[in-house]
């Protein structure tokens, strides 16, 4: 290659690189603020603003939701298949919530340790399926098989 | 190799080159959509947790796709203007960068547009979409700087830079579901395993991606060959071309 080239290529590939530590590092230093949510664990152990709006994520524990009074009101727990804390929400319930799946709710801690969401969002995983091979799944889950995909699935 | 590279880096035989290709690439590129789409809208199953509204993945994740393939195409080019100051790979770089930017606007309103009944929400400040959103700024960002710079050299080459510079973008969109906890999904495809994704599904979404893929290559086609007429309408093949009455 010609030497001017030469040079060229490795100024080009030098500032490539540049602009990647730069960008590495600013990404390291904002890491906690890129996260989206906290995880119940972080909430337990105090990790979360205190008295200040933030986000929590974590799955829908098994039989944990619960209507109260106006209809509209949703108690229900979350958890990180750690530590478990409660949530209270009032409206409306995005489609695909449901116990054992990911959400990512908005709000505050009340004095009792409850969460109280002024927003529910559902987190969907990866797996595409059609109905009938979830139900397949389901079965062979109950005869102790291997899932198509469930090693896969996973919260953060 | 290299004399072949040298023969399709003159903007005479691009020329000739495109508009061979450009037909029978259109006639590829209808088939390949047309049977994705119908297979995705209408004979793929419906999903057991979402129903039909995950359909809109056939449009979403090519756009997804394509609006990263198209950066790094245009970054590829970035470094053959600055390194070998090849004129084709500015042109080809030039024409990408619009069609980049709107396949980057419709993975977001496609998202979005899933977003709201499937998480609850138009928009969140997760890592994945935000990256997105630099995306298209960076896009944006490029076509404001080759139009504001009227010099070619000096268009070119600062062009080139912020699309190099850019680039970092890239991984960071790609991998930001694995880096940090976010709302967006992890791939389903675009990973060491096998993908998480029904065959029957899967089909038809390759089947779009890789019409998507041909779309870009039609459309990079067929628009730089107006730049090409643009910038060398002096020169002496254009001008033979107009007096034939062939362009």
């Amino acid at each position: 290659m010609h030497p001017k080239r030469k040079q060229k290529l490795i100024l080009v590939g030098l500032m490539v690189a540049a602009v990647a530590i730069a960008a590495g590092f600013i990404l390291t230093a904002f890491n906690s603020n890129i996260q989206l949510f906290f995880s119940p664990s972080e909430v337990v152990a105090g990790e979360v603003p205190e008295g200040a709006e933030f986000k929590v994520g974590g799955l829908v524990a098994a039989n944990s939701v619960k209507r109260i009074g106006d209809g509209l009101t949703v108690e229900f727990e979350l958890t990180d298949n750690g530590e478990t804390i409660p949530v209270q929400y009032t409206g409306i319930l995005p489609d695909l919530f449901r116990e054992g799946q990911g959400t990512v709710s908005v709000g505050k801690l009340d004095e009792n340790g409850v969460f109280i969401a002024k927003k529910v969002l559902a987190k969907h995983d990866e797996n595409y399926m059609p109905p009938e091979v979830a139900d397949a799944l389901e079965k062979a889950k109950t005869n102790k098989a291997q899932p198509y995909g469930a090693d896969t699935v996973q919260m953060q | 190799m290299f004399r072949w590279f040298h023969k399709l880096a003159s903007t005479r035989n691009f020329y000739r080159l495109s508009e061979i290709l450009s037909p029978w690439l259109s006639v590829l590129c209808a088939l390949l959509l047309g049977a994705g789409i119908f297979l995705g809208l209408f004979v793929a199953p419906t999903d057991y947790e979402q129903g039909e509204s995950y359909r809109i993945i056939f449009v979403h994740v090519p756009a997804a796709w394509l609006s990263m393939f198209v950066y790094m195409v245009m970054a590829f080019c970035s470094l053959l203007v600055l390194v070998w100051k090849m004129k084709l790979a500015d042109i080809v770089a030039e024409v990408s960068a619009p069609i980049g930017a709107s396949f980057t606007f419709l993975a977001l309103a496609t998202g979005s547009l899933w977003g709201k009944p499937m998480w609850g929400t138009w928009w969140e400040w997760d890592a994945r979409l935000t990256s997105e959103l630099i995306l298209l700024f960076i896009y944006i960002g490029y076509m404001a700087l080759r139009a504001s710079i009227d010099n070619p050299s000096s268009r070119s080459r600062a062009a080139a830079i912020l699309a190099l510079v850019g680039v970092v973008n890239i991984p960071i969109i790609h991998f930001s579901v694995d880096w940090w906890n976010t709302l967006h999904q992890p791939a389903s495809i675009m990973k060491f395993d096998k993908p998480s994704i029904h065959p029957s599904m899967l089909q038809p979404l390759l089947l779009c991606a890789l019409g998507f893929t041909v779309f870009y290559w039609v459309l990079m086609l067929i628009k730089s060959r107006t730049l090409i007429l643009e910038r060398e309408s002096k020169s002496s093949w254009v001008q033979e071309r107009i007096t034939e009455n062939r362009l």
